[in-house]
């Protein structure tokens, strides 16, 4: 089971801003290790953010992304209480969902 | 129980002391500090603790003279200079005057002599890491001075005229063994402790005199 | 990819013109160092250190919560200003990571020595790595306090400043080669002048740190262990007394620098 994600949401007038840090290796696939042989790809391909349990953003990433990558992002209409849920699929299938309370 | 390693002899006897008021003296401290260097660092790869632990005279003299905050006395930077002077290789085939096409490409490399670095491959000068050379490059240091028109400032239009003998021999006695003209200089002795081959070096010096080098546009 | 994640100023410094370059290229790194700050990778190691403290681990199936790191037995805050100090348990100067190596070994029965031989990023190496990024955040913000009322926390201090000039290795450098003099730089990276406090947040004050370039958490043993590789000296030991000595020098001439560990660095 992949390491927690820190999640830190915080309502900011009529919306919350969400910031969230992933801990991925985030392998593009197009490194080669000391022997000369290609670090095989294992990168986070699909992220899905739910508020209060409806999804709100949906996002498609590629190897271009850096390790434990920060995503960033607001959601209008969001207080103080509700949950956020923040769900990541990675390109071998494995998967990691957290949740944070807006503060 | 204490795994660490012990210090031994005169470390323990002036640690005892140190329930004292006083320090230990400077040459009580001198030791303990040699002492913890033997027991503190280790050979890796091909890094010997022998790099450090027996490094030579010049190193030790101005270690003690950076600790204490006096500069060396004059007499003994003088013998320094001139013992390194003395050590220098001059080109065996009589050219100082290299490729420096090739020499920017040493002079950007960093590579070497570190115990992550492949024995095999070869060492780079580490120039850009202190000096400004070419102005195209605009990652240099500042910890030594600008190179920049290095051989333009100092008139050489044609390296191997006899009246840019001066230059060109001190150029390559620089880069070969720095201390040779000062004895605490913070550069590297390239040639004499085995950074870079004599054809490196020659290459470098191209670099810096030719009046083609983009060091001298 | 649908969404990009490469900030614009960024691109706009990547295309910066060469004539122009020299004056901006300080300014866009600072730039991009300051975009860096906001989710600093250093929050999943710290996370991660505090599970570990509180878990129970090891032979003797303990955690760490009574481990005296110098203010007594489980006090966090606070003690990583205070350090390297003396401790009477062990009868010497120890800095964080050599505290953290005593307590796992006396209450939970690992191997310190085993450990310290562990490459820096994996193992329980990794957990010390952590565990240090956690003590350390729980002092952010703080000043530089090391003690030097002990004799011995003052003979360190006097070997950390001859190791602080020890020249050697193949290039004859020292420390002070390169952190002996105000307002120097290798190649683009700017030098901290180390002799006294460089200020808050820098040096001795900016590490455990995680960097950006390489994606790894660094404390301050591995900063002083890469520092001598690129010196051309050989291994300093883990937690050996020469890295002990020598962070008692810098860290009594950081007193009164405010630490911003766990920093982030590019």
């Amino acid at each position: 089971m992949a390491d927690p994600m820190r999640i830190r949401a915080q309502a900011s007038g009529d919306k919350a801003i969400v910031r969230v840090l992933m801990s991925h290796e985030m392998e593009s696939g197009q490194r080669k290790d000391a022997a000369g042989k290609i670090v095989p790809a294992w990168f986070i391909q699909e992220i899905t953010a739910s508020h209060n349990g409806k999804v709100v953003m949906t996002s498609e990433w590629g190897p271009a992304v850096s390790k434990n990558p920060f995503l960033q992002f607001s959601v209008k209409g969001a207080k103080a209480g509700d949950k956020v849920s923040i769900k990541w699929v990675d390109n071998r299938g494995a998967t990691r969902t957290d949740e944070a309370t807006i503060s | 129980m204490n795994t660490k390693t012990r210090l031994t002899g005169l470390a323990v006897a002036a640690l005892a002391l140190v329930g004292c008021a006083n320090l230990p003296s400077v040459a009580e401290l001198n030791q303990i500090t040699d002492q913890m260097v033997k027991a503190s660092f280790r050979t890796q790869a091909h890094v010997n603790v022998e790099r450090l632990t027996q490094t030579d005279d010049t190193n030790r003299l101005c270690s003690e003279a950076d600790a204490s905050g006096q500069p060396l006395d004059e007499k003994v930077a003088k013998a320094i200079e001139e013992t390194n002077l003395k050590a220098i290789r001059w080109p065996s085939n009589g050219q100082f005057i290299g490729d420096w096409k090739r020499g920017e490409t040493i002079a950007q490399s960093g590579r070497g002599l570190t115990w992550t670095d492949d024995p095999k491959m070869a060492n780079g000068g580490n120039c850009y890491n202190c000096h400004q050379m070419d102005k195209a490059e605009i990652s240099y240091g500042t910890i030594g001075p600008s190179l920049y028109n290095y051989g333009k400032i100092r008139g050489v239009s044609d390296p191997s005229s006899a009246a840019s003998k001066p230059i060109v021999e001190y150029t390559w006695g620089k880069i070969w063994n720095a201390k040779a003209y000062n004895a605490c200089s913070n550069m590297p002795r390239a040639g004499h402790m085995g950074i870079l081959t004599e054809a490196q070096v020659r290459d470098i010096v191209g670099l810096l005199l030719d009046p083609k080098s983009p060091v001298n546009q | 990819m649908r969404q990009a994640l490469i900030p614009v100023a960024l691109a706009m410094v990547l295309g910066a013109s060469p004539v122009l370059a020299q004056k901006t290229a300080s300014q866009g790194i600072d730039e991009y160092r300051a975009m860096l700050q906001d989710g600093n990778p250093a929050d999943l190691f710290e996370a991660k250190g505090e599970d570990l403290w509180k878990q129970k681990r090891g032979p003797k199936n303990a955690s760490l919560e009574a481990c005296d790191l110098g203010q007594g037995p489980g006090v966090i805050k606070g003690v990583f200003v205070s350090l390297p100090k003396y401790f009477a348990d062990t009868g010497k100067v120890q800095d964080l990571e050599s505290r953290l190596l005593t307590c796992m070994q006396t209450l939970q029965g690992f191997d310190p020595q085993a450990i310290a031989k562990t490459s820096f990023g994996s193992g329980e190496m990794a957990n010390v790595t952590a565990m240090a990024t956690w003590v350390a955040a729980e002092s952010k913000g703080m000043k530089f306090n090391l003690s030097q009322s002990h004799a011995q926390e003052r003979v360190m201090y006097e070997v950390g400043k001859r190791l602080f000039f020890m020249r050697g290795g193949t290039h004859d450098f020292s420390c002070a080669s390169c952190h002996g003099e105000e307002g120097k730089r290798i190649r683009l990276q700017d030098l901290p002048l180390l002799t006294k406090n460089p200020g808050d947040g820098i040096g001795f004050a900016a590490w455990p740190a995680y960097r950006v370039s390489n994606g790894q958490m660094w404390g301050m043993q591995q900063r002083l262990n890469d520092c001598y590789r690129q010196q051309r000296f050989p291994f300093p030991g883990f937690a050996s007394d020469a890295t002990v000595a020598l962070s008692v020098y810098l860290g009594v001439n950081a007193q009164g620098a405010a630490s911003i560990a766990p920093a982030i660095k590019r």
